[in-house]
């Protein structure tokens, strides 16, 4: 079983090194959103491996919190997401049509 | 024998969280990269659950974590319906990487409702919901 807690500790420090590197470098705050939602599902799999490894039940409260607040983190900021003004959204050779968005006469705004 | 299954269980979560983080580094675009944050919240968690409730093996136990994992399955397809709703409202979804996109129907008379609608509730960033 510690073989197995090693393999879970490297795989899921890996997890959160990763999802640290796309919240810092995700260009859009949704990038970041999703990272931060992985972030946490591997944060609480990792407390799920640590009660299983020295199986004890004290931290499954934990779990639930983390279930909840990660859903209420990520459909918050998805509700007051705004576009970024100093960046356009997409490249030059990608620009999308203006219907496709409906989003043109907000620049200057938050 | 049941903490061998156990364990693979548990390895096997861990290995679904590290491969969702690896196409998080490396997918383009918002919504591919939701595609791989979903495997963590679901599959890997509910592997991991599995692992635990087979080390723990108590009914009060197994009880929170069906209850974990109730909650997980309903509250990840929610907060990816808004994060995805929310790249498209903002522009950051690239229509080049779409196969199949049910928005873009700018050519024929019917869609200019749709659009119109769309781009009165984005007036306000905190509008109704649809």
């Amino acid at each position: 079983m510690i073989v197995v807690g090693t393999i879970c500790a490297v795989l899921l420090s890996i997890t959160g090194v990763l999802c640290i590197v796309r919240i810092v470098r995700g260009p859009t705050m949704l990038d970041r959103t999703v990272a931060a939602d992985v972030f946490v599902a591997a944060a609480a799999g990792a407390i799920g491996v640590e009660a299983a490894i020295g199986r004890h039940d004290t931290t499954l409260s934990i779990l639930v919190v983390l279930a909840l607040v990660g859903f209420l983190g990520s459909v918050s900021i998805a509700r007051f997401a705004a576009p970024d003004t100093d960046r356009p959204p997409v490249d030059d050779d990608r620009a999308r049509p203006a219907e496709w968005t409906g989003r043109d006469d907000e620049e200057d705004g938050s | 024998m049941i903490d061998v299954i156990a364990g693979i269980l548990l390895v096997s979560g861990a290995l679904m969280a590290t491969t969702a983080a690896i196409g998080i580094v490396r997918f383009p675009d918002v919504l591919s990269r939701m595609h791989a944050a979903t495997k963590p919240q679901t599959v890997g968690l509910l592997l991991i659950l599995a692992g635990l409730g087979l080390r723990l093996q108590d009914l009060s136990d197994i009880t929170v974590l069906v209850l974990i994992a109730l909650f997980q399955l309903l509250t990840a397809p929610v907060s990816a319906h808004m994060v995805g709703r929310a790249a498209f409202r903002t522009g950051f979804a690239r229509p080049d990487l779409l196969t199949v996109c049910e928005f873009d129907t700018a050519d024929t008379p019917t869609a200019a409702d749709p659009d119109d609608t769309v781009a009165q509730d984005d007036d306000d960033p905190a509008g109704p919901t649809r």
